[in-house]
């Protein structure tokens, strides 16, 4: 592991556009074309000094290659280290896949809006992820874990297409012995697979909600989170109390590229966790 | 010599060639003007020394998807006898090409860099009322909230702005509806109104009367006052094109899916003039370069536009992949969720969007048809 430190000359007091110097401590395959990446800041009080809350993301930029906005998976308790899991999609991602531990990137961040953690005492979590979709919701099942007395009942209902497109199944054990429902659909099965088949928003039918003190918490595709609304609105839980992390194209992370927008909101300051009371009137809007 | 300055929020009369010495002044002071100026017939904007640089006698005609410069009378010929052309400041406060960092790796360390240049100075020459309220709207969306783009406030900050009252409107102006001329109100150092004989000139800042220095001023007279007052309500008698705004942006997102956005969809060639020459749109997009051993790395901000194709991608494809798509972000953005985003409209109402369109499509009859369609 290198020692030296990153030179950031600043002309203005704060440049919201330049990184900050990481080093990967640690490179873990997920699942086909998914790893998570642990890494912290070279500079001790960098590092010390970051704080972030559940659902929040960092832009990892690779010099020459280019910038993307990556969720935070890792536990908000301890941000020396953060966890990236990135889907090699594009030239950025799979640049960011070649990296080995020691080597180094620029993070800038936080941003963005977090779930809600803090309603009542007593509240019901469902939280429903499909796919990489389940990468921002993590550090909502580690904060719960760290504090399970405080919430009521929580549920984690999951889906991927296949079986290996899985995440962190690794840890599904220990999440249940924590005292999380965790159920696990697929949408095309192999011949290992003995769970549930079918898409995630069908998981509703497995567990009951009480929709006076529920809050729904959901992340993946928009077809998905389309659906999940469906079904926990014929549940008659509220649409305050239904939050879905939204993702567009965003270049600066800081509300100046343009975009990010969706409506009125910049994914990147408004969301990517938005109400759904919120942003209803757009929401599911074709090519918007 | 005792100095002999204008105060602050007077009005003063000024012989037409003592703006040379203003620019003097303002070069002396380390300014570098930029002004109205002919070039490829259009009134452009870039870097002037001399009156003689101005469009003296120059006037345009501009229509939907038209524009040509013609030369007036000698006996009618002014230095600001012009509307807003395709150029607008924006280009001089948030340039199209900006590099934003430089990362060099050291001993398998990257170590990034902002660049170190100083922040120009600029004095801007002619600035119509429309285009200063442009400007204080760039200000609200690069500097107004949390996060300060530290590369337009450095140059926003030097800003000196000589402004100038519209004399006559283009066909494609509404910037009545809008609220933000012919008069330039706020925002300016000086503001020049042109009359026949001399420039009537309203201080508006103690930088601007200093720039008279040495200037041959006197008060202004009431009939100065009342010529010049004429000069601004011809111009704003001049404008027939109105743009409703007090339903929006309400009506725009309740007409999200009105069929009116195919039909202005066919019509649209998606190729982001209106976002080039609109003095608001704000977009950008970054390219990243590397040299070929991949050990030096630099990132350079370009303008964009929503009408581009692969702005909205994500993995998977565009967001917005038809060109009905990308022309109803640009429209409900800059009439209605601008609104909702920075508590301003982000039209100004200076018509480019209109001129510059190459298929004549106007902003205001846009929203009128899905008013109208609404209404049925």
């Amino acid at each position: 592991m290198s020692t030296a430190f990153a030179t950031t000359e600043l002309r203005s007091p704060v440049d919201p556009m330049l990184p900050r110097l990481a080093t990967i401590q640690g490179v873990k395959p997920e699942a086909y074309g998914i790893s998570t990446f642990s890494m912290n800041f070279v500079d001790p009080v960098e590092r010390a000094a970051f704080r972030f809350q559940p659902g929040q993301f960092n832009m990892l930029y690779l010099p020459g290659f280019g910038e993307v906005a990556i969720s935070i998976s890792s536990d908000p308790s301890t941000p020396e280290m953060l966890g990236h899991t990135v889907r090699y999609a594009g030239s950025v991602t799979r640049a960011i896949g070649r990296l080995k531990p020691g080597d180094t990137l620029g993070v800038r961040g936080p941003y963005g809006s977090h779930w809600p953690m803090n309603s009542q005492a007593g509240t019901n979590l469902v939280i429903v992820a499909g796919g990489i979709g389940l990468a921002p919701l993590r550090p909502v099942v580690l904060s719960v874990l760290r504090r399970r007395d405080y919430y009521g009942r929580v549920i984690l209902l999951y889906g991927a297409r296949t079986p290996a497109d899985l995440l962190y199944t690794g840890e599904f054990d220990a999440w249940r012995a924590g005292g999380i429902d965790v159920h696990v659909t697929v949408d095309l099965a192999d011949e290992n697979w003995k769970g549930q088949v079918g898409v995630v928003p069908q998981l509703f039918y497995r567990i009951r909600v009480d929709h006076k003190n529920s809050v729904v918490l959901t992340c993946g595709p928009e077809i998905m989170m389309r659906f999940v609304i469906y079904e926990a609105l014929a549940r008659r839980i509220p649409k305050e109390a239904i939050y879905l992390s939204m993702e567009r194209n965003m270049k600066c992370a800081v509300g100046f590229c343009g975009h990010c927008q969706f409506g009125p909101t910049f994914i990147c300051k408004q969301g990517p966790v938005l109400n759904y009371a919120a942003i209803e009137p757009f929401f599911g809007k074709e090519d918007f | 010599m005792p100095p002999n300055l204008p105060r602050v929020s007077a009005s003063v009369a000024m012989p037409k060639p003592a703006l040379q010495r203003v620019f003097d002044n303002l070069r002396t002071a380390r300014f570098s003007l930029i002004g109205p100026t002919v070039r490829e017939g259009a009134i452009v904007l870039e870097e002037i020394e001399r009156l003689d640089d101005l469009p003296f006698g120059w006037s345009d005609q501009q229509e939907p998807g038209r524009y040509r410069l013609k030369k007036v009378p000698d006996r009618e010929a002014q230095y600001f006898g012009f509307s807003v052309g395709p150029h607008s400041w924006k280009q001089f406060l948030h340039p199209p090409r900006l590099r934003l960092l430089s990362s060099e790796k050291t001993n398998g360390n990257w170590v990034f860099r902002a660049p170190q240049e100083p922040p120009p100075h600029y004095a801007f020459i002619g600035v119509h009322a429309c285009d200063l309220a442009a400007i204080a709207i760039q200000d609200r969306v690069l500097m107004g909230s949390e996060f300060r783009d530290p590369h337009y406030a450095a140059r926003r900050e030097n800003v000196f702005t000589l402004a100038v009252n519209c004399g006559q409107a283009s066909t494609s102006c509404f910037c009545a509806s809008m609220k933000t001329g012919p008069k330039a109100v706020s925002g300016f150092d000086l503001a020049l109104t042109e009359l026949p004989d001399i420039f009537l000139v309203e201080i508006g800042s103690e930088a601007g009367s200093e720039m008279l220095r040495e200037v041959p001023w006197e008060a202004a007279t009431a009939f100065d006052l009342g010529r010049a007052s004429r000069v601004i309500q011809r111009a704003e008698k001049q404008i027939s094109r109105q743009m409703q705004t007090d339903d929006l942006p309400d009506l725009l997102y309740e007409h999200l899916e009105d069929p009116h956005w195919d039909e202005v969809g066919a019509r649209c060639l998606s190729c982001a003039n209106c976002t080039l020459v609109c003095p608001t749109c704000f977009c950008t997009t970054v390219e990243d370069t590397s040299n070929l051993r991949g050990t030096a790395a630099e990132r350079v901000r370009v303008a964009d536009s929503c009408f581009n194709r692969d702005f909205s991608h994500v993995h998977g494809g565009n967001i917005r992949p038809t060109i009905k798509s990308r022309y109803r972000q640009w429209l409900s953005h800059k009439l209605g969720s601008w609104i909702d985003q920075f508590g301003t409209s982000g039209c100004v109402g200076c018509g480019r969007c209109i001129t510059w369109c190459p298929v004549g499509i106007e902003i205001n009859e846009e929203v009128n048809s899905i008013r109208a369609k609404a209404a049925q």
